[in-house]
This record gives C-alpha cells, sequence and structure tokens, in this order.
C-alpha cells in the first residue's frame, strides 16, 4: 500500500456516504467514479493518438530518428536530435538559473522575511505565474531580447568568450535567451513547492540547531536544508517537467534554427517549438508523421519526469506540494 | 569554568559567523527581488506599450488586412470568451463529478493513484493537446473550428477542476453528512444539495483558478481553434482568440501590429488579472 497522502485532508477515511443499493444512489455512484476514470482515460488517449499519429515515421526512421540530425521536410528527411538537443538544454540553462533563485527566494520567505512581507511578495510570485505564456513571448520578442544582444551578451562574451558556449555571433534570439524566459517561468512553481516543503520541516530541527549556538544561517544550511534536500530536489524536478513542455514563449524567442551549435548565443530549436511552427504546415505524410514522434518524444519525456517529482514529492511529504498547478 | 573558556570560539570567529549569516540573508532577500522583478517588467511594459493601443475601435473592429493600420480585435475578445465557456462546460462537470468521487467514494489506494494521474495529466504539455484534439476532432470533420478548441481547453481543466474540487469538498464538516443520514435522505441528495452546496464557493474559486489558467494558453489552439480574422458565425468553424491574434501579429513584420499584439496582451492580462481578483475575494471571504 502507498503512503498515505496527507492532503486527502484532516478528515475521516471511511467515507459513510459509500451509498446503498437503491438506484438512484448506484447511479450517482457510477457517475462520479465514470467521472474519475476520465483522468485515466485521457492520460491512455493522448498516449494512442499520438502512438497512432506517428507510426509511419516510426516504421520509416526506427530508432535513428531519435539520433539524426538532418531536419529537411524538401527531402522528407527528419531526424529529432536538433530538437531533443535544443529542448534539453534550454531546460537544463532554465533549471541552473531558476533552482538557486527558487530555493533562496523560498529560505527568504520561510526563514528569514519579516513576517509582513510574507504575504505580498507570495501574492506578487503567484500572479507571476498566471502570466500567459505568450505574454511573456512577446515581451521577450520586444524588451528582452533587445536588452540581451545589446547588453548582457556582449558583456558576457567580454568576459567569459574564451569558453565555446560563449563564442560566435550574436544574433538576440538565441538558446540562451530561452533558457532565460523559461526560467523566469518555472520560478514560481520551484518557489512555490520549495516553500511548502521548507514549511514542512519541523520546528524542532530549528530549536535544536538554534539551541547549539549555530547562526541564522547555520540553522538553514545543518537543520533546514540537509533536512529538506529530497523535497527541493523534487520541486526542481517538478521545475523541469514544466520547462521541457514551454513552447510558445520560447518558440518566439530561440530563433527556431533546427541545428545543433556549442555556442549559448546561437539560435537553437525545441520539440514543442518545432511543433508549433511547422505543424499546420507540414505537407506530407511522412511530415506530419514526424512532428507526431517529436510530440511522442516530449510526452514521453514529460511524463517521465513529472512521475519522477510526483513520486519524490509524495513519498516525502505526503504530496502537501503537489497541490500547486 | 576554565574548560567551557577553553571551548569558547575566538571573538573573531565569532563575528565571521554572524557576518556570514546576514550576508547570506541579504542575498536571499535580493533572490526574492529578483525573482518579482519580471512580473513588474512586463505590466510595466504592457501598460505603457499597450494602453495607448487601447481605443474604443479595439474593442468593435475587426482585424484589417495585413499592413493597413487600424482595426481592433473584438472578434478575439469574443472568441476567448465563447471558448471559455465551451471550456467550463466540458470541464466543470467532469472535473467536479471526479472530485465528489475523490472526496466521497474512492479507496485510499483508487485516490492516490487517480491524484497521481490527475498530477501527471497536469503536467502533459499544452501544445501535445492541440495535437490530440487535432488528430481526434480536426481530422475526422476535416476543418479546424471552435469546438475543437473548446474541447482541448476543456480537456486541459478537468484534472485542475478535480483536484481542487476534492480539496474542498473534505473540508465540508463530517457532521454534516451525518445529519443528512440521520435525516434518511438519500446518499446523493446528500452529496448535491448539502456538502456541493456547502462547499459551493471553494469550488467556484477553483474553476475559476483553472479558467484563468487555460485563458491564456495559446499552444492547445494553434491546430484547433486555428484563429479568424473575421467574426465566426458558426462553431464549426475556426475562430478567433486573444492568445492567438497576440502570437500572429507579435511576430508579424508590421509596427502597427505589434502595437495591437501589446494592446491584446494588455487585454487579456487584464482579463486573467480579473480572474485572479475575483478568486482572491471569493476565498478571503470563507475564513
Amino acid at each position: 500500500m502507498p503512503a498515505l497522502p496527507a492532503d486527502a485532508g484532516p478528515v475521516r477515511r471511511t467515507p459513510p456516504l459509500k451509498g446503498t443499493g437503491h438506484w438512484p444512489d448506484l447511479s450517482f455512484r457510477w457517475l462520479v467514479l465514470l467521472a474519475a476514470l476520465v483522468i485515466v482515460a485521457l492520460i491512455a488517449l493522448v498516449g494512442w493518438e499520438l502512438y497512432r499519429g506517428s507510426r509511419m515515421a516510426v516504421h520509416t526512421f526506427g530508432a535513428g530518428f531519435l539520433v539524426h540530425s538532418t531536419w529537411d521536410p524538401v527531402a522528407d528527411v527528419y531526424g529529432a536530435l536538433p530538437f531533443i538537443y535544443g529542448t534539453l538544454v534550454s531546460s537544463l540553462i532554465a533549471l541552473l538559473i531558476a533552482v538557486p533563485l527558487g530555493v533562496a527566494t523560498a529560505l527568504f520567505l520561510t526563514e528569514m522575511a519579516p513576517v509582513r512581507l510574507r504575504q505580498p511578495v507570495i501574492t506578487i510570485i503567484e500572479m507571476l505565474a498566471a502570466v500567459p505564456s505568450v505574454i511573456f513571448g512577446l515581451w521577450g520578442i520586444f524588451v528582452m531580447i533587445p536588452w540581451l544582444r545589446d547588453h548582457l551578451f556582449p558583456w558576457l562574451q567580454g568576459w567569459l568568450g574564451f569558453l565555446p558556449i560563449f563564442k560566435g555571433q550574436i544574433y538576440g534570439v538565441s538558446m540562451l535567451a530561452a533558457g532565460i524566459i523559461i526560467a523566469i517561468m518555472i520560478l514560481p512553481i520551484i518557489t512555490s513547492v520549495s516553500r511548502e516543503i521548507l514549511r514542512s520541516v519541523p520546528d524542532l530541527q530549528r530549536e535544536a540547531a538554534y539551541a547549539l549556538g549555530a547562526t541564522h544561517w547555520e540553522v538553514i544550511r545543518i537543520a533546514v536544508i540537509s533536512y529538506a534536500r529530497r523535497g527541493l530536489f523534487g520541486a526542481a524536478v517538478l521545475g523541469l517537467g514544466r520547462a521541457l513542455g514551454e513552447t510558445m514563449a520560447v518558440t518566439m524567442v530561440i530563433g527556431n534554427r533546427p541545428e545543433i551549435s556549442a555556442s549559448l548565443f546561437a539560435p537553437g530549436y525545441t520539440l514543442a517549438s518545432v511543433i508549433a511552427n511547422e505543424f499546420t504546415e507540414a505537407t506530407t505524410d511522412l511530415y506530419l508523421n514526424s512532428l507526431f514522434e517529436l510530440g511522442l518524444v516530449l510526452l514521453v519525456i514529460t511524463i517521465l519526469v513529472n512521475a519522477i517529482a510526483q513520486l519524490m514529492l509524495r513519498t516525502l511529504n505526503g504530496g502537501a506540494a503537489t497541490k500547486v498547478s | 569554568m576554565d574548560l567551557a573558556v577553553t571551548f569558547q570560539p575566538s571573538a573573531a570567529q565569532h563575528h565571521w559567523r554572524r557576518w556570514k549569516s546576514r550576508i547570506i540573508a541579504v542575498v536571499m532577500g535580493l533572490s526574492a527581488l529578483l525573482v518579482m522583478t519580471p512580473l513588474f517588467l512586463v505590466l510595466y511594459f504592457l501598460i505603457r506599450e499597450g494602453a495607448s493601443s487601447l481605443d474604443w475601435n479595439f474593442f468593435t473592429q475587426l482585424p484589417k488586412p495585413s499592413g493597413e493600420a487600424g482595426g481592433g480585435m473584438a472578434n478575439a475578445i469574443v472568441g476567448t470568451i465563447e471558448l471559455l465557456a465551451m471550456a467550463a462546460a466540458i470541464g466543470v462537470p467532469i472535473g467536479v463529478l471526479g472530485g465528489v468521487f475523490l472526496a466521497e467514494y474512492g479507496s485510499l489506494t483508487a485516490n492516490y493513484w487517480l491524484r497521481f494521474a490527475a498530477d501527471v495529466l497536469n503536467g502533459i504539455p499544452s501544445i501535445v493537446w492541440g495535437m490530440v484534439v487535432w488528430a481526434m476532432l480536426v481530422v475526422p470533420f476535416k476543418t479546424f473550428s471552435a469546438y475543437s478548441g473548446g474541447v482541448a481547453l476543456g480537456l486541459m481543466m478537468i484534472p485542475l477542476v478535480m483536484r481542487t474540487t476534492e480539496e474542498v469538498l473534505v473540508l465540508v464538516p463530517q457532521s454534516y453528512r451525518e445529519a443528512g443520514l440521520a435525516l434518511g435522505i438519500a446518499r446523493w441528495k446528500i452529496i448535491t444539495v448539502i456538502v456541493i452546496k456547502t462547499a459551493l464557493k471553494g469550488i467556484v474559486t477553483g474553476v475559476l483558478i483553472a479558467l484563468a489558467r487555460v485563458a491564456g494558453e495559446t499552444a492547445p489552439l494553434l491546430f484547433t481553434a486555428l484563429g479568424n480574422n473575421f467574426w465566426n458565425r458558426n462553431l464549426g468553424e475556426p475562430i478567433a482568440a486573444l492568445p492567438l491574434q497576440i502570437f500572429s501579429y507579435a511576430i508579424s513584420p508590421y509596427d502597427d501590429w505589434h502595437r495591437q499584439a501589446w494592446a491584446g496582451a494588455l487585454v487579456l492580462m487584464m482579463l486573467i488579472l480579473g480572474l485572479n481578483v475575483t478568486v482572491r475575494f471569493f476565498s478571503r471571504e470563507r475564513h
């Protein structure tokens, strides 16, 4: 039996309303059961439709689809590698930025900030989560990209230009720009899940460390972070799950070029953005099937990552953090 | 006494530890500030760039052909509202009934896996929903349609509504159910008339949050609702939506369209913030 999920609430676990043999009760029970099973049916439906839509590409290219880097609709030859690479690299950049910032913010909110300051900051971060992807994309195109192109990127190149990742022509639209915009978009979820995790650390932990004469930071490091480490890792994995599937904002700032380049200043392409851009233009069946296979790859990766995150967060503290959408 | 003194750390060490703690507190505070900055920047530019383009025409006119100045997004605003209504028609009943199952009927194990499935479903990228609904509804009917867009958004709402409904239903005191049973009321009536009614405010809150979440979705609409430069007279045909219009205008080469994209984004943001503020109002009253 799996661990008892605590978010079932503080209430009883044996519902007295299980129902009788009366037909209205029975049919109501079947009705709600059916509604709950829709969830399972939907997962099956998503998997089935993507499998069905991609069969021809799977048959034609086999496993080579995943490792070939040619994406040529004119010659009808397709390989997914540049998109898998772009998805993973942009998400990793996002995590490198968002995890330290998000965890530090969560620590600030649970351990350090004056109590009066906490709720306003939390509200503002929740508002950030409400901003639609397409608006971040619009802002990215007209505000962030010009700033990155004219200020941050040349500055980075000036200092760290000897590194291969900061070499090459600066266009503005780039893998790094995509990583930054994804980071902004996953910060709210990483922060709020981390906050839930940190709040579940028992005060006894902190008090014990204080009693030993630890400073505020030492309490956090010894008593809080080491206690919450696994949950914080779960929060990061959940953030990764969101990052991998981000579509609109990424499409608008990544440059949409299916190339693998060592430089983060070079344009790239992700699984989600190539689907968004080329789906309605797919002229041949094989083209469409290949796009579906990209969708299938994306689905498999995100489901795996999300499942891992949920399991980590659940077994840890009963899933208190998973209600964050 | 002597022993205790020898174990005292030096004053310098003590100082350093205190200072380190303070420096890290400042760094954390700055992180929090940095995390909030994008919201202010986005809102600032939305208002600066968008407000000047918002006029009467924006709310009443159709988009003009490419390159021509003027025009508005009236059809996209109405389209977004129509799509949200269709999404709610699918997402709310299924989500609420599923939530009832989780709160009132399910066994521990079944609930654990159903919740797990709902959370995994929640994590499916929105673009994938677009592809699935395209294969399900656009291909068989041979046309992009408002229906398919509404279905895509509605399916995305189901797990969201289900989870929040469950959360508020378990907060309804057990004694309410027992009182109903003692009066000999049928169980399905206890649930619908007493339990759901008591938790109605919370359920509405959850629905509004879910609506706010899907209102800004663009990716699932790209291959379903498609977008439309004219009024949608028939839900079986493509329909305009604010996020779609913002996207296509933002990546267009025309300055006037960029201006309108900002205006559209401002309206969309107002709609979403409006829903969120309503939610806050609702949930504040509850306490």
